[in-house]
């Protein structure tokens, strides 16, 4: 094994310079080294200038994700040496505004988040903090992949879709969604369908699965979406049947 | 904010639907009377039979069925290959039209050859 890796980094101030450019750093090449080690070399030996986001190192905050050799993926999870001899690509997550170097902005999904309601909502007035709400493992297991996610962005980076079409709710903020709507101490589901069911929401998917392939916490966003079509396909359904019954 | 859209709705199940026909009948029709009769590994039916066979009001219902279906399925999937492969999503009227439509037009032209 060579004793070092070439990265070739995009730079990026969209103040300053013109179009992003790519520049090379070779950083030691250690058998335990993530990308985001190589990253955080070059940031405290070669050049100080060079930004980017990290946090917890262990796949859990959801913020070093970049797009390496031309996949999305965890910095902190993705190994240098899978790329030996290298070089390795760094390049921001695709799909994004880049704000500088390898940050992105995320705006776009913070404002559609909060539209699917993604807390545990309750209809009955039951004040949240007085009463316990029992779980059975099983009605966990219903909605606990949909939980994990980090909110990493990996998957808009990944789906081509919300490239075409930048008002997709996409992906994750679907996934998370249905992490509430299958929740049994939920009663929210049927106002999240008004913001699901819409030609912007699960009706943009065309099912290509990118999502599922770039998730790196197991979520299958696009599993969550499919099976939601039918939810919705099927009340749609039932409100052309019993009109008497539709909300 | 966006609206609730039962036109999608209706067009994916129908579309989902005719995934599932065309995969279940569409390769069992076309192993038997494309390559099991003619090669001879099975004797065809009589004409006679066959023809009391496509005459029988089931089988022709089954196999509009499948043609209808088959072609929604066609015509959702043509129509996102449209407006997203080939980036045409300004023309999207003209492409539903071309795409349902075409889909009506085939669906009366089976429903003519199946009970004509
Ligand atoms: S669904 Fe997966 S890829 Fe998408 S934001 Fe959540 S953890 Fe990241
Ligand atoms: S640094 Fe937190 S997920 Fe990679």
């Amino acid at each position: 094994m060579p004793d070092t890796i070439t990265l070739q980094v995009t730079r990026y101030r969209p103040d300053a310079d013109g179009p992003p450019t790519l520049q090379e750093y070779v950083v030691p090449l250690r058998e335990e080294w993530a990308v985001l080690d190589g990253l955080n070399y070059i940031k405290d030996q070669l050049d100080g200038t060079l930004s980017f986001r990290w946090s917890c190192r262990m796949g859990i905050c959801g913020s070093c994700g970049m797009t390496v050799n031309g996949d999305p993926a965890l910095t902190c999870g993705t190994f240098l040496t899978d790329y030996a001899p290298g070089p390795v690509r760094v390049e921001p997550l695709a799909n994004f505004p880049v704000i500088r170097d390898l940050v992105v902005e995320i705006d776009d999904f913070m404002r559609k988040l909060p539209e699917v309601k993604p807390w545990l909502v309750r209809e009955d007035g039951e004040a949240l903090d007085d009463v316990e709400f029992l779980q059975t493992p099983a009605e966990m297991d219903e909605y606990k992949q949909y939980s994990m996610c980090i909110n990493c962005m990996l998957c808009y980076a990944a789906c081509p879709v919300y490239g075409l079409e930048p008002d997709f709710l996409g992906p994750a903020a679907i996934a998370l969604a249905q992490r509430y709507n299958l929740d049994s101490r939920d009663q929210g589901a049927h106002q999240r369908l008004d913001v699901l069911a819409t030609a912007e929401g699960i009706w943009a998917c065309t099912y290509v699965g990118e999502c599922t392939t770039a998730c790196p916490k197991g979520v299958d966003p696009a599993g969550a979406i499919q099976r939601y079509k039918l939810t919705a396909a099927t009340r749609t359904l039932r409100s052309f049947l019993m009109p008497w019954r539709a909300r | 904010m966006a609206k609730r859209s039962s036109s999608e709705a209706v067009a994916w199940l129908l579309f989902s639907a005719g995934g599932v026909v065309s995969a279940l009948l569409a390769p069992i029709l076309l192993l038997l009377f494309g390559v099991i009769f003619p090669l001879g590994v099975l004797a065809p039916p009589e004409h006679a039979h066959m023809e009391a066979v496509l005459r029988h009001p089931l089988t022709q219902v089954v196999l509009l069925g499948l043609c209808v279906l088959s072609l929604l399925h066609w015509a959702h999937r043509f129509r996102y290959a449209l407006h997203e492969g080939l980036q045409l999503k300004r023309l999207r009227a003209p492409i539903n039209l071309l795409c349902y439509g075409g889909a009506i037009a085939g669906s009366l032209w089976a429903a003519v050859v199946v009970f004509g």
